[in-house]
């Protein structure tokens, strides 16, 4: 069916959104690079100029930067552990058959559309408060010392903000897939005496593969990114305890205008997400031919 | 499914699952409750019962304008997601209907664009922001919620088109119907479902974007993010007020969110999982 005039048409179709994605795409990352090899500081451009690969060696001798790289890593990697474990039971768990299993999904998945500041601060100030929080009332009550959360733990109190705000989104992407599992099937192991271990092992585990992957990948794109969380709640610190690169890059651009090295962290922040969307893609596109 | 259920087993299943959505629900909970005390209860320890008092609402209100801010929120969320829709139909649409042997590769590298880190690039986009006079205005946010939302939307308008069965169109040509009555009466009853679920999605997702939304305006266009950040600030305690900003920012992206619980697995997952 595919003429000449509807194949030109389709292009002529697709022409809009390929065009204003490529110019986003190419144009900032263009400039980026640029600046990354430059001295440029918006305050005090006298010494502007081409500087060579000295933003990167700056950037990398700088202590903070294998902090936040090490940082960026292991919020990615505990919040994939407990979101897709948690996610896992939890969606399990709501697979049964309970009373106000609606109610229950609805509770379950409110924290998702909450946006990250608000997340953030009430986690802050709510739960975490070493004076006013939940967590301190509950503390006091059993006779113990309030954890100051965000000045001895900063970067576990971003975890647990972060995790609470995905276990949510992986239980109800997992709850989806395990609700798609054959009844008949479970039955059938059931009898042929297959015990709950064994059959969670050689049948819902592999039938959820698929969803954990894209669960993984989905997640690991939006937590290497994580940013509004820690603006508010630790601005980084103390020292760079809780810094990650994403933040690392934003103070060095919009609070040091050291430009150079800012773009040349945001090479590397680029670098580093084309690693992860490598894997990403290879695993979305098998599942495209399914 | 013909597997007897016991009672007993219901019980447990149903306390169990209620005691940890409870639990994962609390922070949202109580922020609500604390919305409702005044500030001397709000610090006085644990308590689940509040006053009632409204007066954190209007003390919102009176000091920030939060509506001000509410309205950009909702401004900058539709505007940007119809924008969106205005670019994406007809891609997804060719995608859909006349597939080509790139049509794949074109949808993978959309979906690249959206693994770019926000911050290598914020730099450029401040200054090509700052140079075109568009720091702080809703237009350029607009335009920039859109970018970053489009791959999304055109992966899940492409997944609800390819649904579609391309047989009926041949049969409505058939019948002798002009494409443009094959458009309003075959087509667009079928794709109107599958372009409100993605509409939805994507509010939610603008609304909730805490980034370029905090980094690119000031006060003119900031939404209810920038809005909330602001209270970062150790400016004393707030509690009760911080409560009713809060509960404001969410309480209408939240109840959109209960409804669309299953587009939101299917667009995040590309159509992946259904």
């Amino acid at each position: 069916m595919a003429t000449q005039q509807t194949r030109s048409l389709a292009r002529f179709m697709m022409a809009p959104s390929v065009i204003l994605l490529f110019v986003w795409m190419i144009v900032p990352l263009a400039f980026t690079l640029w600046f990354s090899f430059q001295q440029y500081n918006p305050l005090n451009p006298i010494r502007d100029g081409f500087v060579g690969f000295s933003n990167y060696a700056l950037f990398y001798s700088n202590p903070a930067f294998l902090y936040s790289i090490l940082n960026t890593l292991t919020i990615v990697v505990s919040v994939l552990i407990i979101t897709v474990v948690g996610g896992i039971l939890l969606a399990m768990l709501l697979d049964q058959p309970m009373w106000g299993q609606g109610i229950v999904r609805i509770l379950v998945i409110s924290p998702f559309f909450v946006m990250p500041p608000v997340a953030a601060l009430v986690w802050k100030n709510m739960i975490m408060h070493p004076q006013y929080g939940v967590f301190a009332d509950i503390a006091r009550f059993f006779g113990g010392e309030p954890i100051d959360w965000f000045g001895q733990h900063p970067l576990t109190a971003i975890i647990i903000i972060v995790a609470w705000q995905w276990l949510p989104f992986a239980t109800l992407i997992l709850l989806t897939s395990l609700q798609s599992l054959d009844g008949e099937q479970k039955e059938a192991a059931e009898m042929d005496g297959a015990g709950f271990l064994s059959r969670f092992w050689y049948l819902t585990l592999p039938h959820m593969s698929r969803a954990i992957t894209v669960v993984i990948l989905i997640q690991t794109i939006f937590l290497l990114s994580v940013y509004a969380e820690i603006l508010v709640t630790t601005n980084g610190g103390p020292g760079y305890a809780s810094t990650n690169l994403p933040f690392l890059v934003y103070q060095k651009a919009l609070l040091e205008f050291k430009i150079g090295q800012a773009s040349a962290g945001g090479v590397i922040a680029v670098i580093l997400a084309n690693i992860v969307a490598f894997f990403a893609m290879r695993a979305v596109g098998k599942n495209l031919d399914k | 499914m013909a597997r007897a259920v016991t009672t007993q087993h219901k019980t447990i299943a149903t306390l169990a699952a209620w005691i940890v959505a409870l639990l994962i629900f609390f922070p949202i909970l109580y922020t609500i409750i604390t919305s409702f005390k005044s500030e001397q209860e709000a610090i006085q320890g644990f308590n689940l019962i509040p006053s009632g008092t409204f007066e954190s609402y209007s003390e919102v209100q009176q000091q920030s304008g939060y509506f001000k801010f509410f309205f950009n929120s909702v401004l900058l969320s539709v505007g940007s997601t119809i924008l969106a829709l205005i670019v994406a139909i007809p891609a997804a649409w060719s995608m859909a209907f006349s597939p080509t042997r790139r049509t794949k590769d074109i949808l993978m590298w959309m979906l690249s664009t959206k693994m770019m880190p926000a911050v290598a690039v914020l730099f450029p986009i401040y200054l090509i922001f700052r140079d075109s006079g568009l720091l702080d205005s809703r237009i350029g946010l607009m335009v920039m919620l859109m970018l970053i939302n489009l791959p999304i939307v055109v992966w899940m308008l492409y997944t609800y088109f390819r649904e579609i069965p391309g047989e009926i169109l041949e049969a409505a040509r058939m019948d002798g119907a002009s494409l443009w009555n094959e458009i309003i009466y075959v087509l667009t009853p079928m794709a109107v479902p599958g372009i409100a679920s993605t509409m939805l999605l994507n509010i939610i997702l603008a609304w909730n974007e805490a980034f370029w939304t905090i980094r690119l305006t000031t006060t003119n266009a900031a939404p209810l993010t920038a809005f909330i950040s602001s209270f970062s600030s150790p400016q004393g305690l707030f509690w009760a007020k911080l409560s009713a900003a809060s509960t404001l920012a969410i309480a209408p992206i939240l109840i959109m969110g209960w409804f669309s619980q299953k587009q939101l697995v299917r667009g995040l997952t590309f159509g992946a999982v259904k």
